[in-house]
This record gives C-alpha cells, structure tokens and sequence, in this order.
C-alpha cells in the first residue's frame, strides 16, 4: 500500500505545534497529566451531567424538598413532652434526608449507570489517575448537598419559621455533621451501587433503603416515639445519626430531655459517622470494578 | 532475538485464555512491526477480541508472555496508558455531553494530546460539535468512540471493529483517518470482518480460528494466495461448441466444463491466453464469450481457510 500525500486529510494542515508528520517523534514526554487536571476534567462533567440531567434534578434535588414542602404543610403542633414544635423537628430530619439523597442516592445510581452504560470502563482504557473519577464524584456531592441543604434550610426558614442556628458552636456542629455525613452516605453509596447490576434497576434499588431509613431514623416521626427496635436499628446506619446532629442545630437544648440518651451526644454522632465513612471506603477500594462486572 | 521483540510494539508468545474449561485463545505467538496496520482476522468468537482485551490490559490471560511497548499490560502503568489508543467494540454511552465535550473530556486524560477540533474534523463530526452524544446515529457515534480513542495521538492504537456500522464514505474516512497515523509511523491493530478494509489498510493480516493464529502474513500472500492458481473462464459460442481444447496450455493447468461454461485453473493465466486466443482466431472468433481472469481475493482466500480449519477440527 502506498502512503502518498493524497491520503492525507484535510485536518493534516493543521498539525498541533511541535509536532512534524512523518518519522515517529521517539523522545516524547510520557507523564500523563495530573491527579488536578484529570479531577478537574472529570468534576466538570459530573457537573454538566447533573445538572443536565432532569432525572436526577427532580429525584435527587427536589425530592427532599418536595417532601419538606409537603410534610411541613401537614404536621402542626408541640412534641409531646417537649415546647417544641414538631414542624422544626421534621425540618431538621428532612435535611438530613437531603444530604443522603444527594450524597447516597444520587451517588449510588450515578456509578451504577456509568458502569451499566461503559463510562467506567472506557475511563479505565485512558491514563486518567482512578482517584480523579472518585474526586469528581466528590465535587459532584460537595456541591449538590450544599445546594440541597441550602435550598432545603433556606425554605424551611423562610416559609416554615425555622430558626436559623443561633451560636457560632451549633454553625460549627452544622457544618461538621454536614461534611461527615456527606462523607459517611457518599462512600457508603458508592459501595451500595457494587449490588446494583444494571442501571434500570439502579432506582429501584436504591429508593426503598432511602425511604426506610427516613422512616426509622426519626425522620416523619419523633424519634423517642418510635418503637425501641427500630430505634436501635436506625442507630446502625448514618441518617438517625445525621437527623440528631441537626436537632443539635435547629432545636432548643431542652429538647434533648426526649433524646434517646438525654443529650444531643455529638461525639457519638461524630464516631458513628467516621465509621461509615471509613466502612464505605473500605469496601469501596475491595468492590468497585474498572472493567465491569463480566470481564474476568 | 529478545532485543528484536523488544523493539517491535506488540510481541506475543503462547498467549493463551481459558474460560472455565475452554481456551478462547490458545498459544497464540505473534509480533507487529513497528508502524504497520496489522489486521486481525477471523469469524465471531474466534478470540480476536480476547486478544485485542489482552493487548490492552482489560483482560489477565491464562499463560503465555504478551509485550506491548515494551511492558506487560496486565501492570497497566499510567504512562503506559498514555501511550496506547483504544477503541473498544462497544463504549459508553456519553449521556449529557456535547460531542466536543465528550472529547476534550478525553483529551484532559493525555499529556500531549491531538487539537479537539482537528480530530473532530478528522472523524467527520466537525459539524455535529454541539450536538448531544446521544443524539447522533449509530455510525457518527462510532466516529465519536474513534475520536476518543486517538485524541491522546497513540503511539499504538488498537482499533476493534472500528468501521462497523458506518455507511460506504464514513468507511473510507475512517481509513484515511487509519493512514494518517501510518503516516506519523504510529502502529494500528485492527480487528475488521471486512476483507476489503484490511486489503486496503493492513501491510500485513493474521487470521485467528479457534483461538489460534492459523494464517499471518501479507494481504497479498495471505492463505498462499500467491501461489494459488487463478481461473480463466469462458463460454463456448455455436464455432467452438465441439471444437477440442487446445494443446500447449501451461503445464499445470486443469480445465473443467459445465454446460459450455469452460473453466480453466492456472498458475499462469497470461499462458493459457496466448494458447487460447488463437485457438479461437483459427475458427474466426473474435471475442470469447464472457471470457474472465479471475485472481482468489482476499475474501475467497479467508472463507476456505475457515472452512479448512473448521474441517480439521471436525
């Protein structure tokens, strides 16, 4: 075969600076870009792929709010035994919720779908550092969660009474129990999308564990009127844990006289959460599959 | 003999991969030179794609040494990565992204990779830029998957099944596409079911039955296709209908009729011509019946060679 110029295309006019047609360029610099701009590259398309999305918009980010709006018409009056007002008790949950549907939902069925549809394993055949797909899993987290939380806490304050936090100390508890249950849910989401086989079913899987938990965890119902089994169950997973950390927040101290352990006990909430997020890491580095589920 | 393997991009001994009890790739050795189109050849389920998965570190195989640029795929270091171009035979879908999106998403991935709107030219979807990944057609998708397999301008590109679904001109401008990298003195490994593309791509084409290599060489000489006899047919008009075949054809040729059809198999067809010719000259014909000289093509060559391999293996 010969190889003459007529061969050539027309993009063979424009050849990138440096770089000459003909005998291969022997000496080239092999040092794939970094961990910053493979994240960068990967968090802009998280990104754009979010809020593109009008799947995940509506049930990841409006979900939660849709349900504040809702339940936060329907519940009226005082928490019995306490001066509180259910309402703020459900708002404080609800956040909670928001940060596991965008950080645990949101997340699971992302990884889900790019594994189903060939993402994750077309990523695997470029030199992208691995970290920089889970990097910009985080940015898409970090910024739908605060969004959520924003949006959910920015509503319930303004149209429902809600207290904004009323010391520097409770900001603070905001943010950390924000930030570790972010954690906490992401990690424990991306190992949850390991049993998730095919994107269709993706929803399906993910939604009812979503719900439970809102259930249990004190969610829609106080707490302390939930039955004690369910109580200690929802004390096995993160949102119960999440849920108290915002009462902390939101709700006078004398409610914690209807607290489980009579106090906001936010060194427990604090470990609880690590733990779930190192859990999550953990099975997350032993589970997750760049080459999909089939290839051996 | 082990500096020679090293210099040659691709380098395969005895590769073998078992699947439970079957091997879908048994002792299969192979070297591709440095910047040639080599073709991989075979029926579905030969094992082409195993080994393609093999070469590209998305598959561990069972037994045997594989070496591509110089290093074991199964380690897959990064800047090894960045190296090799891939395009697999199916990929992701790119769901929420513009086509110029999807590819400098890639382009992101490689230290030195090609201009985005040059490749983009280059596969023909300088037009269709803005438009959703997952609006366009099967085959302007399949120039997408291309597109994002050599954005970081490999040094060695694997191109499994590139041109399948494409229409006759995205074909050919995928080839171009495949020269244009020849042409940089890149190395192409491209698994086809189309004989003609290898014909016109590949320096040099390997067929894989069974999971074995049963055939590599030349387009050309692939199968013995230079040595195997080429046929002269013609049919006999009303002057010839009786006339006896001539004396004086070369050697080794055998002749076979069938209802006037008249079929000669020849190593050397210009010598039967110069018999046959006058032959019918003497009793003033002028122009034979449906005369041809017909040389096996590349495809004639592949399908007996399955047949044979399949045969010995029954």
């Amino acid at each position: 075969m010969s190889l003459t110029k007529d061969n050539r295309l027309r993009g063979e006019t424009a050849e990138p600076p440096g770089e000459a047609v003909g005998p291969p360029v022997v000496a080239r610099p092999h040092r794939a870009p970094g961990l910053l701009r493979a994240s960068a590259a990967r968090s802009s398309v998280e990104l754009k792929a979010f809020f593109r999305n009008k799947q995940s918009l509506v049930f990841t980010l409006f979900f939660p709010v849709i349900l504040l709006v809702v339940f936060g018409s329907i519940f009226s009056g005082k928490v019995e035994g306490t001066d509180t007002d259910f309402r703020q008790v459900f708002m404080a949950g609800v956040v909670a919720a928001g940060v596991m549907s965008t950080a645990f939902s949101g997340l699971a069925i992302s990884v889900a779908i790019e594994r189903d549809n060939g993402t994750v394993r077309r990523l695997a055949l470029t030199p992208m550092p691995k970290a920089a797909y889970f990097l910009g899993k985080l940015a898409r987290v970090v910024v739908t969660t605060v969004l959520e939380t924003v949006l959910l806490i920015g509503i319930a304050v303004v149209a429902f009474d809600l207290p904004l936090p009323s010391t520097p100390g409770r900001w603070l508890t905001l943010a950390w129990c924000i930030t570790l249950g972010t954690a906490a849910c992401a990690l424990a989401g991306v190992a949850y999308s390991a049993v998730i086989p095919n994107s269709r079913s993706a929803s399906a899987i993910v939604t009812p564990v979503f719900m439970v938990l809102q259930f249990i965890s004190g969610v829609f119902f106080p707490f302390h009127q939930l039955p004690l089994w369910m109580q200690n169950t929802a004390a096995l997973f993160p949102v119960k844990w999440m849920a108290q950390g915002f009462r902390s927040v939101f709700l006078p101290d004398s409610f914690t006289a209807v607290e489980p352990a009579g106090s906001w006990e936010l060194g427990r909430i604090a470990l609880v959460l690590a733990l779930w997020a190192v859990g999550g890491l953990v099975a997350t580095v032993l589970t997750f599959g760049w080459r999909g589920p089939r290839v051996r | 003999m082990s500096t020679a393997q090293e210099a040659h991009p691709v380098s395969v001994r005895g590769l073998a991969k078992k699947y439970g009890d079957t091997f879908a790739v048994r002792d299969l050795s192979l070297d591709i030179h440095r910047g040639e189109v080599f073709a991989l050849l075979g029926p579905n389920g030969a094992g082409k794609t195993t080994t393609v998965d093999i070469l590209t570190g998305v598959r561990r195989r069972t037994g045997g040494d594989v070496r591509v640029l110089g290093r074991d795929p199964a380690e897959d270091p990064r800047e090894w990565r960045a190296r090799i171009g891939v395009v697999p035979q199916s990929t992701g879908a790119y769901v929420d992204l513009n086509v110029r999106e999807v590819v400098a998403h890639f382009a992101a991935m490689y230290p030195a990779p090609l201009p985005v709107d040059q490749v983009l030219d280059m596969v023909g979807l300088g037009k269709h830029h803005a438009a959703s990944a997952l609006s366009l057609s099967g085959g302007q998708q399949r120039r997408l998957d291309v597109a994002v397999g050599v954005i970081g301008d490999p040094e060695l590109i694997f191109l499994d099944e590139p041109t399948t679904g494409l229409d006759p001109v995205a074909r050919r401008e995928a080839w171009d596409l495949v020269r244009w990298f020849a042409d940089r003195g890149r190395t192409t490994v491209l698994t086809t079911h189309y004989l003609d593309e290898a014909e016109e791509l590949a320096q040099r084409a390997g067929v894989v039955v069974g999971g074995r290599l049963v055939e590599c060489g030349t387009p050309a000489e692939l199968g013995g296709r230079d040595t195997t006899p080429a046929t002269v047919t013609f049919r006999r008009c009303e002057r010839l209908a009786d006339r006896a075949l001539p004396h004086g054809l070369p050697g080794s040729t055998r002749a076979e009729e069938s209802g006037g059809l008249v079929t000669l198999r020849t190593p050397a067809p210009m010598g039967v011509l110069e018999v046959l010719l006058p032959w019918a000259h003497e009793v003033g014909v002028q122009e034979l019946a449906e005369l041809r000289v017909h040389r096996p093509t590349l495809e004639e060559i592949y399908l007996d060679l399955i047949a044979r391999e399949a045969a010995a293996c029954h």
